[in-house]
């Protein structure tokens, strides 16, 4: 029975920690925040039923947890924490630490919005404000990619091409509170397939000594950096190459991002996460009534597929790029940055509008899809959609309205007019 | 796809129950998806619960706001949430009470809702079975009743492995939780 494929539903926390168990790390250091504690809860129980023979270490914060979780891995081990929000914020250091040391560690990460005001809710400003750290990152849909993202997680982080570490995230209650159908697989199938840790270099080998966190000025700070870029350049090819091995023992396909309908479309909507699921409703609703629309689901934003994705969307005339942070640019959110920019430089002709949608967990819904293609296409039908360039807010309330109905709202400064 | 809705408030049990139903709906070969809507993190605050069952893979995540069934664990919400709102006119919605059900039923009906009505009184149920107030278990087979998505004896079945499974250091309470269903699904008015 052990040995075979497992029909379960499971939250999506407890579909990481089972991952978790399986894989039995080294050293797991964790600090409690909503909406991840779970998964170090799960873990616990795991270690006191002797089910891992991991290293729990309790610690006082997020800065402590991160630091342990460093210090393990330079000493050789297999190690990660797991956290939420401004848990991620109190890493921001370590995160720096961790990556610049090509340390292979991993981060469960279950996306919550940032203060303030306090909310518990998901939001992508806690990954996306860690996106410049020097780390992987992976996004789900669903409990299964989670689960699925994270076996995968230390083939790709530990590859001596790559060496950095991995951010395996999903969205704060909406994945990690739900329970939802999904396959488990054996447990000696995932064992095999992730393998034993076997350092090239480490603190606690005593045949070569090493140093970790060094000090380098104008001397070799920029070698060091452009060093660990290219770990960031290789890793896209590590990252397909262990999801080709992964559809092997699991029968499921991944890749940089996932196309639905995209064919023959001629509007796309790109977004990262579990709102997608809800957007393949709106696609699907729409393709009935005969409208060219497709979606784009970016799966690994850290290497950005700055490439792959603008070839996916040569053919296409006009693009909703969906960001669930907000950057406070004045220029739309990171996602919408990152691929206007790549759409620049492969010359595509389409247009862009940047939406802002589901902060601090504001629900994102089939019909807010709906009327978003319903915009790209009037915009098109204006003949002139340049004048999309802004960004825009989706399902904002019109705090000034007694029914406070939801508008789509253009971000301008206040001195020009607005849509 | 059935969609149900639940409103209770923190410590009730409506988000074991919204899941527990997922549960059920998934050992019987479903599609399944039960979550829940957190509020403000304290004991008596409003929280939304919800289920998706489905024949089909389910993708969407957003809230359900159109839902066939709503439950109120609290019907002190009625007051102060809108509980009826989105409900479909051929769905019903199900109060847990301890008044008549026709001032239940008035009390609805002003709030524009035609559709059916049920009451049950999960405190009398609970207390009976249980000697204390968990009003979950009596809503899970008011709900399972009520929409009818599995033959009652099926779904006392897989109740019991669960309650097995989820009280296996607990084996006392087993069979209270059991006649608390099987008391529910005769009771429901």
């Amino acid at each position: 029975m052990e040995d075979m494929k497992k029909r379960v539903q499971l939250s999506g926390n407890e579909a990481v920690a089972t991952a978790l168990r399986q894989i039995n790390p080294d050293v797991f250091p964790a600090f409690p925040i909503t909406p991840s504690t779970e998964i170090p809860q799960y873990f616990s129980n795991y270690v006191a039923n002797g089910l891992v023979d991991t290293e729990f270490i309790p610690v006082e914060s997020e800065h402590s947890s991160m630091s342990a979780a460093v210090g393990a891995s330079a000493a050789g081990a297999r190690s990660l924490t797991a956290t939420s929000s401004c848990g991620l914020a109190l890493m921001w250091e370590e995160l720096h630490v961790a990556a610049s040391n090509r340390l292979p560690l991993a981060l469960t990460l279950v996306c919550r919005a940032l203060s303030g005001p306090i909310n518990i809710n998901c939001d992508h400003s806690d990954s996306m404000g860690a996106r410049d750290c020097g780390w992987l990152q992976i996004y789900a849909e669903d409990n299964q990619e989670a689960y699925d993202n994270m076996v995968q997680a230390y083939r790709i982080s530990e590859h001596p091409d790559v060496r950095l570490p991995i951010m395996i995230c999903q969205d704060g209650f909406i994945t990690s509170h739900a329970v939802m159908d999904m396959e488990l697989l054996p447990d000696k199938v995932v064992k095999d397939f992730v393998g034993e840790y076997e350092p090239e270099r480490y603190l606690l080998n005593e045949n070569g000594t090493m140093a970790i966190g060094p000090y380098a000025i104008t001397d070799y700070y920029m070698e060091a950096r452009r060093a660990q870029a290219q770990g960031i350049l290789n890793a896209k090819k590590v990252i397909l190459d262990v999801a080709r091995e992964f559809e092997k023992i699991s029968g499921r396909k991944y890749g940089l991002f996932e196309e639905y309908r995209m064919d023959d479309a001629e509007y796309a909507m790109v977004l990262i996460g579990s709102a997608a699921g809800t957007a393949k409703d709106a696609v699907d609703k729409m393709r009935e009534a005969g409208k060219k629309v497709g979606l784009i689901k970016i799966r690994v934003f850290r290497p950005f597929p700055a490439e792959e994705l603008a070839a996916a969307l040569s053919k296409v005339k006009g693009i909703a790029i969906m960001d669930r942070s907000e950057s406070f640019s004045s220029n739309g959110g990171p996602i919408g940055s990152e691929l206007t920019q790549a759409l620049y430089h492969a010359r595509c002709k389409a247009f862009t509008v940047n939406y802002m949608y589901g902060l601090g967990g504001r629900d994102l819904q089939v019909i807010h899809v709906e009327e978003i293609f319903e915009e790209l296409m009037a915009l098109e039908a204006k003949g002139d959609p340049k004048d999309s360039v802004s960004y825009r807010y989706v399902g904002l309330r019109d705090i000034a309205d007694p029914d406070h109905k939801q508008i789509s709202y253009l971000c301008k400064p206040e001195n020009s007019e607005q849509a | 796809m059935i969609e149900i809705r639940w409103h209770g408030r923190g410590g009730q049990g409506a988000k074991t129950a919204a899941l527990l139903l997922a549960e059920v709906a998934f050992k019987i070969g479903k599609n399944a998806q039960g979550f829940p809507e957190y509020g403000p993190e304290r004991m008596g605050a409003p929280i939304t619960a919800y289920d998706r069952i489905s024949d089909t893979p389910i993708r969407v995540h957003s809230n359900i706001y159109d839902p066939d069934y709503v439950v109120v664990v609290d019907e002190s919400l009625i007051e102060s949430i809108d509980v009826t709102a989105g409900l479909k006119e051929d769905g019903a919605i199900i109060v847990n009470t301890q008044r008549d059900k026709a001032e239940v039923e008035a009390e609805i009906r002003q709030k524009g809702y035609f559709g059916r009505v049920y009451t049950i009184d999960a405190r009398h149920i609970s207390i009976h079975t249980l000697g204390r107030y968990f009003p979950n278990s009596p809503m899970l087979a008011a709900v399972v009743k009520v929409s009818g998505f599995i033959d009652e004896d099926v779904f006392l079945e897989n109740m019991e492995a669960s309650y097995k499974h989820k009280f296996a250091k607990k084996p006392e309470v087993i069979e209270g939780n059991m006649e608390a269903l099987r008391m529910a699904l005769r009771e429901l008015k």
